[in-house]
């Protein structure tokens, strides 16, 4: 078609921010005891990664304001299991519909306060919160076909503390079976990110939740400690594995009920006759969605052998197209780091990756001045005992490593601490089959990687943590089963 | 020899297509896609109906599409009307375009395809745009479908020969990567998706599996193929679409008439509505412009 040429023209998206003024934020919160607002001791500043800035000032429990939040549980806790399930239900379809009414607002500030891409916040995370509560509200008066027709009891108050990854939605997974059960609740949302919480709690108030069913009191680690010991029936975690091992060893012969949702490090399994392309999409959304900072994140690449070379060439090549900036910018595909310390540790061992010999690749994007950002990487020529093939990073480094037979596809996934959840990319259906029979992890995708749904169970093995969310499995952490 | 397919996940294409489909392509980047997007058409009468006069007006359209627009890349029309066309935009730098081939079905014998392409090209077509023979392809005859292609590529001489895979009538994605790469080792210049008249057209998905072929084609060769979307292409954010699976699957560079072009005939009407609307900040009505 050389008859006609014209000078290619340079096409850049323009900036298209999602408007601000969707979340009106208020200069500080209190915390949501009992169903009021209680003013708390002391307050800190939530900020903005992206910028520094600070948003809100929120409260920092301290010991006797969780005491408090967990009292004002346990007084609500017998009319809460007496309601009749069909009513509880409603409250929980309640709170759906106004997430689903608030979507927008809860979108824009998840963004601003965690530093997530808004483009995941509008269409992932506040579409699968809502989903959690409308999937586990119909649950509620069908409790006992989900427990095989035996006789059960809620557990009474649970303590649930969540990380800072996906604050609305761990948020969904953790009250929607907890309510739907019959249980009261105190939450207490991840420090760098309690806004979306407090949201939440605020849409309970307007669902006319009666006072005192959840509760949510923020703060940092210490409120999460003083949380695990205080006078709870069950607590659910999700968050690091050193912290997840520091609960299990205070609630250790208790009769506390105990769930762990902990670390990672996954394995993302292409075979040479996968769909290539399909398949490189998968791992770009594997370890590249929510900046990794996602507990099942793809993070150890394996790849067959004879199609390494052109995984690599096209992972790289979309690599470089990947947008990173402004998490409001509707066409921005990587986010800001969470939080400073979160940043710090990826460098660190994104460091120790390159001092123990593997070969760094990282995009060479404009990074904004202000904010904690980190550039999409990936390292090839990684051995399986390099720490950065071992430890969890948390964050937008992806580690390739290459095998040879399925066999030995199956012994380096298996070959680790954690076992959260793997991906498999194969055109062949008993092949697909097969690895994931093999593999321990809780989770296998095929042909597919991060897709999340209320009515599938979610959680680990080995140091990846105990117990599931999601599905009717997702009930059995929050009943006690009577007979 | 049986047909060997490259897998493509059906489900996953669809999914990459579809988040590039929520790109967002405001002011400036709406302004600049739009008059990019405008000098890739193929502006396109495909009727039987048409007449010399219909096809010159449609050649003033394209040499001038208003509001200060360039000209379109080229007019595409039926054999039989090449004559007039290129009459019209002779100097113009807008190319002419014919289809060929017993379009759109493409069932008729080898010889009359080709003493048609001689023709179209004797008369002064820049281009063609055959058809492959899907009788041939779905019945696995792939040798019979590239000597087709071969054959009027040869009598193409220095025309473009653009291939249409028609791939509303191929059963998967996999068979439009395996028609696309069949066409391109038998000698396009170009792959096309559709006739226009087919069920179907340039669905994003379709679009997204023939750029990742001619990417991959790029990459082992080195040699350049063209991809032309045509085929249900009729809204500016259809066309913005397009111009984003480009971008994000080949590059900036990729974004030129010499190597994308949309085949369409209401398209352009549609970006001139959108283009004054970034202006007036209202829209105008369809009749504010002419249809040809």
């Amino acid at each position: 078609m050389a008859t006609v040429t014209r000078a290619a023209l340079q096409w850049d998206y323009a900036p298209a921010p999602e408007a601000r003024d969707a979340a009106s934020l208020r200069s500080s919160y209190d915390l949501f005891i009992g169903g009021e607002w209680v003013a708390p001791a002391r307050r800190v500043a939530t900020i903005n990664p992206a910028t520094e800035e600070p948003l809100a000032e929120v409260g920092s429990a301290s010991a006797s304001e969780v005491a408090a939040a967990v009292a004002a549980a346990r007084a609500a806790a017998p009319g809460w299991a007496a309601l009749a399930p069909l009513e509880r239900g409603k409250y929980v379809f309640r709170i759906a519909r106004l997430i689903q009414e608030r979507a927008r607002e809860l979108a824009v500030v998840e963004s601003l306060d965690g530093g997530k891409p808004i483009r995941e916040s509008r269409d992932v995370d506040v579409p699968l919160a809502a989903a959690h509560f409308f999937s586990y509200a119909g649950w509620a008066d069908k409790l006992s076909y989900a427990l095989g027709g035996r006789s059960f009891a809620p557990r009474g108050v649970v303590g649930q503390i969540i990380p800072w990854n996906f604050p609305l939605l761990m948020a969904a997974w953790k009250l929607a079976p907890a309510l739907a059960c019959g249980n009261t609740a105190v939450l207490k949302p991840a420090e760098t990110t309690p806004l979306t919480a407090l949201l939440l709690a605020s849409i309970c108030e307007e669902a006319e939740l009666p006072p005192g069913v959840v509760n949510v009191v923020t703060g940092d680690g210490a409120a999460g400690a003083a949380l695990v010991r205080a006078e709870v029936d069950k607590v659910a975690f999700t968050g690091s594995t050193a912290v997840g091992k520091e609960i299990a060893c205070a609630l250790a012969g208790t009769d506390v009920a105990l769930t762990l949702e902990l670390g990672g490090k996954s394995a993302n399994i292409v075979f040479e006759d996968a769909a290539i392309d399909q398949a490189v999409e998968g791992i770009v959304d594997g370890i590249f969605f929510n900046q990794g900072h996602v507990c099942c994140a793809g993070s150890r690449l394996l790849v067959q052998e004879s199609v390494a070379e052109e995984v690599v060439r096209k992972l790289w090549a979309r690599m470089e197209r990947l947008r990173v900036g402004d998490p409001l910018d509707k066409n921005t595909d990587v986010g800001a780091i969470n939080s400073a310390a979160q940043l710090e540790r990826i460098t660190s061992l994104v460091a120790a990756g390159s001092r123990e010999g593997a070969e760094r690749r990282s995009i060479s994007c404009a990074l904004p001045d202000a904010g904690y950002w980190f550039p999409p990487t990936l390292f090839l020529d990684v051995a399986p005992a390099h720490r950065i093939a071992v430890e969890e990073i948390f964050g937008p480094v992806v580690s390739v490593m290459t095998f040879r037979t399925p066999r030995e596809a199956i012994e380096r996934a298996n070959n680790s601490a954690y076992g959260l959840a793997a991906g498999v990319w194969t055109n062949n259906g008993a092949q697909a089959f097969s690895v994931a029979r093999e593999l321990r992890a809780g989770v296998v995708w095929q042909n597919t990687y991060n897709r999340f749904d209320p009515t599938a169970a979610f959680g680990g093995y080995k140091e990846s943590g105990f117990g599931r969310e999601g599905g009717p499995a997702g009930l059995l952490p929050y009943v006690r089963l009577t007979v | 020899m049986s047909r060997v397919l490259t897998p493509v996940n059906r489900v996953g294409v669809d999914e990459r297509a579809a988040a590039l489909g929520r790109r967002s392509i405001k002011t400036t980047a709406k302004r600049q896609g739009i008059r990019l997007a405008a000098s890739m058409i193929d502006l396109t009468t495909l009727e039987g109906a048409d007449t010399p006069g219909k096809v010159r007006n449609l050649c003033a359209k394209a040499v001038a599409p208003g509001l200060g627009l360039a000209p379109v890349a080229a007019v595409c029309v039926y054999p039989a009307l090449v004559g007039v066309a290129v009459e019209a935009v002779t100097g113009t730098g807008v190319a002419v375009a014919s289809v060929a081939t017993g379009f759109p079905s493409g069932q008729t014998s080898l010889d009359v395809k080709v003493l048609e392409t001689r023709e179209a090209v004797a008369a002064g077509a820049a281009e063609i745009d055959m058809v492959i023979s899907r009788d041939a392809y779905l019945a696995g005859d792939d040798a019979r479908v590239a000597r087709e292609i071969s054959a009027v590529k040869e009598a193409c001489g220095d025309a473009h020969l653009k291939v249409i895979l028609e791939t509303a009538e191929l059963p998967t994605y996999a068979h439009v990567r395996h028609a696309a790469e069949l066409a391109i080792a038998a000698g396009a210049d170009v792959i096309k998706t559709s006739t226009g008249k087919a069920a179907s057209g340039a669905t994003p998905g379709v679009v997204l599996v023939m750029l990742e072929v001619v990417r991959d084609h790029l990459w082992r060769t080195g040699r350049v193929v063209g991809v032309k979307a045509a085929g249900g292409v009729s809204t500016t954010k259809a066309a913005l679409g397009l111009l984003v699976l480009v971008k994000e699957t080949l590059g900036d560079e990729w974004l030129t008439p010499s190597r994308f072009r949309i085949g369409a005939s209401s398209l352009l009407n549609d970006l001139l509505l959108q283009y004054a609307k970034l202006d007036g900040g209202h829209y105008g009505r369809a009749e504010d412009f002419s249809k040809e």
